[in-house]
């Protein structure tokens, strides 16, 4: 960390990337930019596509390695979310919705460790947005499909409060459950993306600064914020599995709640 | 000597103390739980994620508010 803070204490001159800095526009089509993100998008739908596809082309009973990687894939999402999650015998329901969430999230992240790509998606907040919203509508709609309109006391009355409290307990209920939490489910993805992708970016124009100075000392510290940049591109890149785990676990969690609302 | 820059990094280093003394009492528990009792991991998983994401809420709020608010 040391290492990545030393380009910025040198004096004047060094300006970081910052949040301010707009990617410009491929082509727009009225007021509707066409962008690297909404390329990388709909590249990751292409890919993701096509790998099943070919994983499961040929569906023999002893897996090649293709269909292994594909199988042993869907098989996390089904047994280690859906299944130890939801439980129960309809779990099975809620699979193709978490399975392709998670590797949409998945290969929209992993851009952000591909040198060329270098952009993780999510580092925009509108698709981390237009995402969280989907589960939200999903889970409440699951919800009041089970309960009707019970499902709002359900969801906002906790049992076994004194009725004093109700006052207190029932408006932080509503905000935490209808409002913060999708707003935290989206911001969680967006904000570790965009820390993410903007701690390389510093470190790399970082890099560049150092190797631009005259004084060859100065040029030799560029290798310590070259090693401080690698480490901290393998921990992102860990962060960016970890980050499309804990979304689809989340979205599997409050589906649960919403299910599973009058033993809460 | 000046200092320049915003006052609302500092806020949202506040506003991450919090968030991260709560994810580390939540994840402590977590680790104690499936170390005395490994069968119940799958048990405490969820719910050790949903601390997280109850605990870490005000943090990334921080992060949001820094940068939203202006300087």
């Amino acid at each position: 960390m040391i290492a990545l803070a030393l380009p910025a204490a040198d004096e004047g001159g060094f300006a970081p990337p910052s949040v301010g800095e707009h990617l410009p526009a491929i082509f727009s089509i009225g007021s509707f930019d066409f962008t690297k993100h909404t390329l990388l998008v709909l590249l990751s739908v292409v890919i993701i596509a096509f790998f099943f596809m070919f994983a499961i082309r040929k569906g023999s009973m002893v897996p090649g390695k293709l269909q292994f990687l594909g199988e042993s894939a869907y098989g996390f999402v089904r047994n280690s979310v859906a299944k130890d999650v939801l439980g129960g015998q309809d779990f099975i329901k809620y699979v193709p919705l978490l399975f392709s969430l998670f590797f949409f999230i998945l290969v929209n992240n992993i851009y952000g460790a591909i040198p060329i790509l270098q952009l993780p998606t999510f580092s925009h907040v509108g698709g981390a947005y237009v995402l969280a919203a989907l589960v939200w509508f999903i889970w409440i709609g699951l919800g009041f499909k089970k309960y009707g309109v019970r499902y709002l006391k359900l969801a906002t009355v906790p049992s076994g409060v004194p009725w004093y409290l109700l006052p207190m307990i029932v408006p932080i209920e509503i905000i935490s459950n209808f409002l913060v939490r999708p707003i935290t489910h989206s911001l969680r993805l967006f904000a570790t993306m965009l820390a993410g992708h903007l701690i390389v970016g510093v470190a790399g124009s970082g890099i560049e600064f150092l190797i631009a100075q005259e004084n060859i000392l100065l040029q030799g510290t560029s290798v310590l914020v070259l090693a401080g940049a690698v480490a901290m591109y393998f921990l992102e890149a860990l962060i960016m599995v970890l980050q499309a785990y804990i979304f689809v676990l989340l979205t599997a969690i409050y589906i649960e709640g919403a299910l599973n609302a009058d033993s809460h | 000597m000046e200092v320049q820059g915003s006052l609302n990094l500092i806020g949202y280093g506040l506003s991450a103390i919090g968030g991260g003394i709560g994810v580390g009492l939540v994840f402590a528990a977590y680790i104690n739980g499936v170390a005395r009792q490994p069968e119940a991991q799958r048990v405490l998983q969820p719910i050790a994620f949903l601390g997280l994401a109850l605990t870490e809420a005000l943090a990334i709020l921080g992060l949001v508010f820094a940068f939203v608010l202006p300087i």
